[in-house]
């Protein structure tokens, strides 16, 4: 026996020496990395947001940092998938801001607690950018494509994301929707051509807006379905692209909330109410985003022209009502066509 | 007792055979044995059998029928199908192409040897993302060699050979440098000539590496996700691997489906190793018979 009982003390005081060095490795890069960065707050705040505003934060952080309630905060960022970010912090991932594509994912966050049921009552109704629906071609545009109709075009391929995982996926497909039901007034000829579009058109399911952008750039199908910031990023980065607003199409509207339990819930809300600023609009303005101050929109309206008819969720029913009815696992009816399509 | 069961569980053959040692030695030796079985148990049972038994749990979340229908959805079935022929098919080649390295790595001299055998394990040390952005920049568009392969089957299988180069090459050659040569010389001076000598004289000693060695690469690539994720174009029905169907039902929130198709690809993993193993073993013995 003693010599086993020797062993086994030995390999457990090796592994006890191991964990513990490994946590003091941890430890110290962790201190390392506080003192170095943080000066003189030493607060960070963990932001998960959706793919695509990554370049507006990068302007926005900053600036924030340059103001007084922002000084010293850090930012632990993360970028993804809609939907798979907002289950990602409803599964119990540290966040304490979080900024979604679509309101449904917030919402799943109210249901689970973590953030207040008052979260969108503030002036602009938790939502501090936006942006429309457009239609990404490549250079030249040689299909030829204007409006809605020209994606149903034999051989046309389209590449949008997958509503399941992707917030920007949900408006792509509810412009179209909302442009041939007329606002839901006529929900089979919108339903049709959602139907044909991901039936015969959509090959490829990106999980994210920006991955999809990025099956695009890489030479995947002959028309990319984005937002139009997203849009105006590739183009200002030199892609070989360019974006056709159709006439009718749909208002993107992207919000932001502050987790109630957030360790830091006074520099959260900080941050928050710091992208409403004017300063803090023209930002986004300028990287692309559609702001929601009126003073700063007016400022920028020649960057974002007023498509003829811009629907709004308000007008296909409300968010509840329509994640509901066409986009709930299983049940929704623009969900059935798309699991049809792609099963 | 503890020393037979340790003994007999490690599969020994000689070890029945052996006569009793001393009480005291045998008891010291005994106990040790079954520490180690004990650690290889529970290290196995802890990084191995647990997770997967767990991930068997989870893809039955939906009982049997839910199971079945995640397995059978089309393009899942399409993901394993398009997964097990690439595989197939790169396992195919890295074992004519691999043992053909092995052999002139270990027969030829020729300058720079030693820097081609240590290029063979390159593809291995790389992380297989960086592969993948390696082939993409060589066949993704604007391709400056004017080849296109991305989002192509032929995309996967150039990044699926990358990847797998090293395991025939590195299980043939230590086992084609102890390989007796007067054995091939007799052959020859019996009249066989070099087809011959390779087929009936050097491929029977070489054939267990070598199937050991491409099933490797297969249950390699049927896993592999990082090298393909950039150049595969993860395109339903096409070019969609199973690990990148996983992926994709993880972040759509069917965790039920992921599962069901990583038990799936589990057990074609599991039984080709098995069936490999077992045709090695039966050529192993028809060797010994013969010999």
């Amino acid at each position: 026996m003693k010599p086993s009982r020797r062993v086994v003390l030995s390999a457990v005081a090796a592994s006890l020496a191991l964990a513990m060095t490994g946590c003091a490795g941890g430890g110290s890069s962790d201190v390392a990395g506080g003192t170095t960065s943080a000066g003189a707050g030493g607060v960070t705040l963990n932001l998960y947001a959706y793919a695509v505003p990554k370049v507006g934060f990068d302007q926005i952080i900053p600036a924030f940092n340059a103001t007084e309630a922002g000084s010293g905060v850090q930012f632990q960022q993360s970028y993804g998938a809609s939907g798979d970010q907002s289950r990602k912090v409803e599964a119990g991932a540290e966040a304490d801001v979080v900024n979604f594509s679509v309101t449904p994912d917030i919402t799943r966050l109210v249901k689970a607690g973590l953030v207040a049921e008052d979260w969108a009552s503030g002036e602009h109704k938790g939502i501090p950018f936006g942006s429309v629906v457009t239609i990404v071609v490549r250079k030249g545009n040689p299909k030829g494509i204007k409006d809605w109709d020209d994606l149903l075009k034999p051989g046309v391929e389209v590449v949008t994301p997958n509503p399941f995982s992707s917030g920007s996926a949900k408006w792509n497909l509810l412009a179209p929707y909302a442009t041939y039901s007329k606002g839901g007034t006529n929900q089979q000829a919108g339903l049709d051509y959602i139907d044909k579009l991901v039936t015969d058109h959509i090959k490829v399911q990106p999980k994210s807006g920006r991955e999809a952008s990025e099956t695009f750039l890489q030479g995947t199908g002959d028309v990319l379905l984005s937002y139009e910031n997203e849009a105006l990023f590739l183009e200002g980065q030199g892609e070989d692209v360019e974006h056709v607003t159709p006439p009718s199409t749909f208002k993107i509207e992207n919000p932001v909330a502050v987790l109630k339990g957030s360790e830091n819930l006074a520099k959260a809300q900080a941050f928050v109410d710091y992208l409403y600023t004017p300063e803090a609009q023209k930002l986004w303005a300028e990287a692309g985003f559609r702001p929601v101050d009126a003073t700063v929109a007016a400022e920028f309206a020649d960057k974002f022209p007023e498509p003829t008819k811009l629907w709004t969720i308000d007008d296909v029913g409300g968010w509840p009502a329509v994640d509901e009815s066409l986009f709930a696992k299983d049940t929704g009816t623009i969900a059935v066509i798309y699991d049809k399509a792609t099963a | 007792m503890t020393a037979v069961v340790g003994q007999g569980a490690a599969g020994s053959p000689a070890a029945p055979a052996r006569t009793p040692q001393p009480r005291s030695r045998a008891g010291w030796a005994g106990r040790v044995n079954g520490l180690t079985l004990g650690v290889v148990t529970l290290w196995l049972s802890l990084i191995v059998l647990l997770p997967l038994a767990a991930l068997t749990v989870a893809s039955f979340g939906d009982g049997w029928s839910g199971f079945w229908a995640a397995v059978t959805a089309p393009v899942a079935l399409a993901a394993l199908w398009t997964t097990v022929l690439v595989s197939a098919v790169v396992a195919v080649v890295n074992v004519v192409v691999g043992t053909l390295i092995a052999w002139v790595l270990v027969r030829d001299e020729f300058p720079g040897k030693r820097f081609v055998d240590a290029l063979i394990d390159l593809p291995f040390a790389l992380p297989t993302i960086v592969a993948s952005i390696v082939l993409l920049s060589l066949y993704g568009p604007n391709s400056p060699i004017g080849v296109e392969l991305n989002a192509t089957r032929w995309g996967l299988m150039v990044a699926l050979a990358f990847v797998t180069l090293p395991f025939v090459v590195r299980s043939v050659q230590p086992v084609l440098i102890e390989v007796d040569r007067d054995v091939e010389q007799a052959a020859a001076s019996l009249g066989a000539g070099n087809w011959t000598t390779f087929r009936r004289v050097v491929l029977p000693t070489l054939a267990p590496a070598i199937i050991s060695g491409g099933g490797l690469a297969f249950a390699r690539a049927i896993g592999e996700y990082g090298s393909v994720v950039l150049i595969g174009g993860n395109i339903p029905r096409e070019t969609q691997v199973a690990s990148q169907y996983i992926q994709q039902q993880i972040e759509i929130d069917r965790p039920v489906n992921a599962a069901a198709v990583s038990v799936a690809l589990l057990v074609i993993s599991f039984v080709t190793l098995l069936v490999l193993r077992w045709i090695a073993a039966r050529g192993q013995e028809r060797e010994e018979r013969a010999a």
